[in-house]
Parts: structure tokens; C-alpha cells; sequence
């Protein structure tokens, strides 16, 4: 059994406008798992990874992250939230120059991170030059040169067109399977979490809560035959079941 | 875009300067006005030509104290700004007075600080960075308090320092206003100067445009007021555009305003 990176106990948020966005949530997140957090829009589920991340407290409840995370939770947003002062480069040294690593030595790191999201001639673009799909790859890239163990994504997706949507969830589970971190993503997509994960956790409406808890028993590798395949169809299928009984 | 198109903005605006020129000199012939009255822009042009040498000293002690009470301003503004940044206290317990600096017209402190301040170009400096001042102050700390909220997490998440949170976010962040602010502060700068300059009065060795254009009124001299005058619009257009030009080029790979048409 592999360790436990995150638990969460009877962990509630309400915020100061008198919102409550979570209302005890309990979840265990161990080494090494791709996570799906799947709710409808506004049912918390960004809270709870604001919560994980450490960039929010709960309002009860208790959070405990492993000591292995201090330092090394990569975050990526919904939007790309680059700078768009720095070019593509500068814009993924940032977290290495945060942790005080030189731009030399991060130079090989940053290159491999380029060429691994396809970014290579990019390196020296300004984000306003690149399309949505290739900003969400810089944010990407970001995330991952710090080899972070734990990596949280907010339905970083959502905003970019079905094609481009497709091939970056085939390179982020590419890049899940040659990086070995564990993923926490969340999304309001049925298809996308089960492409994407290995297990999905189901969320209620505001104040959100988790349903269920749903292994998905897929190939490991997921590519664009997975989409038409049997075995997609009746998981998703399932996976809709249960988040149409959570909205009810 | 096409040729005409490009010269749209040039040729526009000297057709309109031209004609308005070409009706006044035609004003001033019909109804034989007196140069005293109205000169013609003949009549000026003839009078920048021979008081030019006189004039020119007078506009650089005028832009001495423009350029200088300029970096004094954006100094002191961005400095401010800064500390606002850093302590929302600081900032509530300052601002309105900055507010009040501004609001209260220069010429109603100027005599103040001319007595207070016995070094007559200090004086004006003091004058003109009170005037100026304001605009970058103002804009500076919007701008530092308009960093993207995501990035600011996302700097908090990887631990980043207080100074690397202003270096790396707040400053570029402010950037495009700060320049905005600049801009506004260049001409109010040249304004503040020679309206300090016409409450100090003329005297002493070294004075600006603005003592040149009060004798000039005093003896009726009214062409070399127009030609004063036109030198110190000269002045504040020649500021713009130098201020205009340095944000395009520090704003031109990123922001929306420094872009070129793409189409």
C-alpha cells in the first residue's frame, strides 16, 4: 500500500460572505494515484484544492498533507495565469527561480521541460503570441519543472476548444505515466476524468460533499482509440449515473 | 493596412493645422487687426525667428525644472506607491493627504513655498513635483494592487519573499499604469513649472518661459507672448511624445497598448 499524501477529515469552508462551499469532506489521496475531482460548476471542488495546496484554510475539519509535499505541489490553474512580461521561457523558470535555483542551472531543465510539452521554438515567445491550447502547455511545463510530487489542476481544460482538449489530456496522462507524480484534477467533465484517471471521486452541489468514490479500470496507457472503445463508454456511463445522483 | 490609411494620422491633423493657420493669418488681414490685439502667424513666426536666442535660454531654465520636478515625482510617487503596496495601513493613513496635495491648486500654495524656500529654482521644483506628483502615486499603487490573484498564489505556493513578490509580480504588474501615470505627470510638470514661475514673479539671473511671456504683456509685446507660448506648447508635446515613445518600448512585447495592428 502506498503511502498517503493526503488526507482529508470532516473538512468544511465557509467563507466570510456566509457562502459555505465544502461541508465535510473526507478523502485519502495516496502516492502515485490520478485522482479526478468531479462536481458540477461551483460545488467546491476548486476550494478543496485551494485547501490541499495550502493557499486557503478550512473552516473545520483537519487537512494533513505527508512532510514529503513541503515545497513540492505544483498547481495549475483554469486560466494559464502566465506573465505576460516573460517570455515562455522566463515564465517556466519562475518556480526555480522562486526556490532560488540559478538560471544556468536551470537551464537544462527548463529545455527538457519545453521539448517535453512541445514548446521547444517557443521558448523565446511572449504568451500573447501563442494560442490558448499552447499557453495551457507553458502553465503545464511551469507546473512540472519543479518535479513536483503532488500536482493539482483546476479544470485547467474547461476553456479550450474539444480537439485541443483531446490531445492534452492524451500528453498529460503521457506525462503522469513517464513523471510519476500523483495528480489531483478537477474538472465538471464526465469524459475527461475518466479518460484521464484512475480513480474519480464524485461531488454534491454547494456545499459540496463527495458521493462516491469510483475506481476506473482502464489501460494504463489512454490514447484516442480508448475514446471509441466499449470499455470508455460503459465507465463514463456509470461515472454519469452517479453525478446525476449527486446533482439530485 | 494600406497607404492611405497609415497616413491618416499625419496628414489629418496637418490640413486642420493648416487651414486654421491659413484662416487666422486671412482674420488678421481682413479686419486689419493690430498686432498688439491679435498678431497674425506671420507676425510670430518673425518674432520666434529674432527673439528665438533670448527665448531658448528662458525655455531651458523652464525645462530644467519640468525634467527635474518630473524625476523627482516619479521617485517620490513610485517610492510611495511601493510603501502603499507593502502596508495597507500606511496606505488608508496617507492617501487622503496625498488627496489633499492635489486637490488644493499650486497657485494657492506657491507663494507659500517661495517664502519658505529661499533658492528660487528650489522653489519651483517644489512647486511643479506637487503638481506632478500625484498622477504616478495614484496609478503606481492601483497598478501594484492589480497583479493577477492566481499569480500571487501561485507565488505564495512556491514561498516566494515579500521582495520577490514586488520584484517579479507587483512591479511589471504596475508598469503599464505607472508609465500612464508618467505621461500625465510630464505635462503637468511643465504646467507646474511656469505656474509657479508666474507666482514667484520675474527677478533674479535665471528665469523661465513663463517671466519672458508676463514683461512681454507688460509692454504689450504680444507677439513674443504668442511665440513664448508656442514654445511651450512645443515643449509639452515634444515631453508626450518622448514619454509615449519610452512606454512603447518598454510595454511593446507585452501590453495591449504597446501592440501593433496586426491587421
Amino acid at each position: 500500500m502506498a503511502e498517503t499524501l493526503v488526507a482529508a477529515a470532516a473538512l468544511a469552508k465557509s467563507f466570510r460572505n456566509g457562502v459555505a462551499a465544502l461541508a465535510g469532506v473526507d478523502l485519502a489521496v495516496a502516492d502515485g494515484e490520478f485522482v479526478g475531482v468531479l462536481g458540477p460548476s461551483g460545488c467546491g471542488k476548486s476550494t478543496l484544492l485551494r485547501i490541499i495546496a495550502g493557499l486557503i484554510e478550512p473552516s473545520a475539519g483537519r487537512l494533513e498533507r505527508s512532510a514529503a509535499l513541503a515545497g513540492r505541489i505544483g498547481f495549475v490553474f483554469q486560466e494559464p495565469t502566465l506573465m505576460p512580461w516573460a517570455t515562455v521561457s522566463d515564465n517556466v523558470y519562475l518556480p526555480l527561480r522562486l526556490q532560488g535555483v540559478s538560471r544556468d542551472a536551470a537551464a537544462p531543465r527548463i529545455a527538457a521541460m519545453l521539448e517535453s510539452l512541445g514548446l521547444r521554438e517557443f521558448s523565446a515567445a511572449y504568451p500573447r503570441q501563442l494560442s490558448g491550447g499552447m499557453r495551457m502547455r507553458v502553465s503545464i511545463a511551469r507546473a512540472l519543472v519543479t518535479e513536483p510530487a503532488l500536482l493539482l489542476l483546476d479544470e485547467p481544460f474547461a476553456a479550450l476548444d474539444e480537439i485541443t482538449r483531446f490531445k492534452l489530456n492524451e500528453d498529460l496522462r503521457a506525462l503522469w505515466r513517464r513523471h510519476r507524480c500523483t495528480v489531483i484534477f478537477v474538472t465538471h467533465s464526465v469524459f475527461e476524468s475518466v479518460f484521464l484517471t484512475n480513480r474519480i471521486v464524485v461531488m454534491t452541489k454547494r456545499p459540496g460533499r463527495i458521493v462516491a468514490d469510483l475506481p476506473i479500470d482502464l489501460s494504463e496507457t489512454r490514447d484516442n482509440a480508448l475514446r471509441l472503445s466499449e470499455r470508455y463508454a460503459d465507465s463514463c456511463r456509470t461515472v454519469s449515473r452517479r453525478l446525476a445522483e449527486a446533482m439530485a | 493596412m494600406n497607404g492611405s490609411a497609415r497616413m491618416a494620422p499625419i496628414v489629418g491633423p496637418i490640413v486642420v493645422g493648416a487651414l486654421v493657420i491659413a484662416l487666422w493669418q486671412g482674420i488678421v488681414w481682413w479686419f486689419a487687426i493690430p498686432p498688439y490685439v491679435l498678431p497674425g502667424p506671420g507676425v510670430i513666426l518673425h518674432t520666434l525667428w529674432s527673439d528665438g536666442p533670448s527665448l531658448l535660454t528662458s525655455l531651458l531654465v523652464t525645462l530644467r525644472i519640468t525634467v527635474a520636478a518630473l524625476a523627482v515625482a516619479v521617485a517620490l510617487g513610485g517610492s510611495l506607491a511601493v510603501l502603499f503596496s507593502l502596508s495597507k495601513t500606511i496606505e488608508l493613513s496617507f492617501f487622503p493627504y496625498a488627496v489633499i496635495l492635489q486637490v488644493t491648486p499650486v497657485v494657492a500654495i506657491a507663494p507659500l513655498i517661495i517664502i519658505w524656500v529661499n533658492n528660487v529654482f528650489a522653489a519651483l521644483l517644489v512647486c511643479a513635483t506637487i503638481v506632478a506628483f500625484f498622477p504616478i502615486v495614484a496609478n503606481t499603487t492601483l497598478g501594484l494592487n492589480s497583479a493577477d490573484r492566481n499569480l500571487i498564489d501561485l507565488f505564495r505556493l512556491y514561498g516566494a519573499s515579500r521582495w520577490q513578490m514586488l520584484r517579479l509580480l507587483r512591479l511589471p504588474s504596475a508598469l503599464p499604469l505607472f508609465l500612464a501615470g508618467m505621461r500625465i505627470s510630464g505635462g503637468l510638470a511643465l504646467i507646474g513649472a511656469v505656474v509657479a514661475e508666474f507666482v514667484a514673479g520675474t527677478g533674479g539671473a535665471e528665469t523661465g518661459l513663463a517671466s519672458r511671456i508676463i514683461e512681454a504683456g507688460y509692454r504689450l509685446e504680444i507677439p513674443r507672448m504668442f511665440a513664448a507660448l508656442f514654445l511651450l506648447s512645443l515643449t509639452g508635446i515634444a515631453i508626450f511624445v518622448v514619454l509615449s515613445w519610452v512606454s512603447r518600448l518598454l510595454l511593446r512585447h507585452w501590453h495591449e497598448s504597446a501592440l501593433e495592428p496586426t491587421d
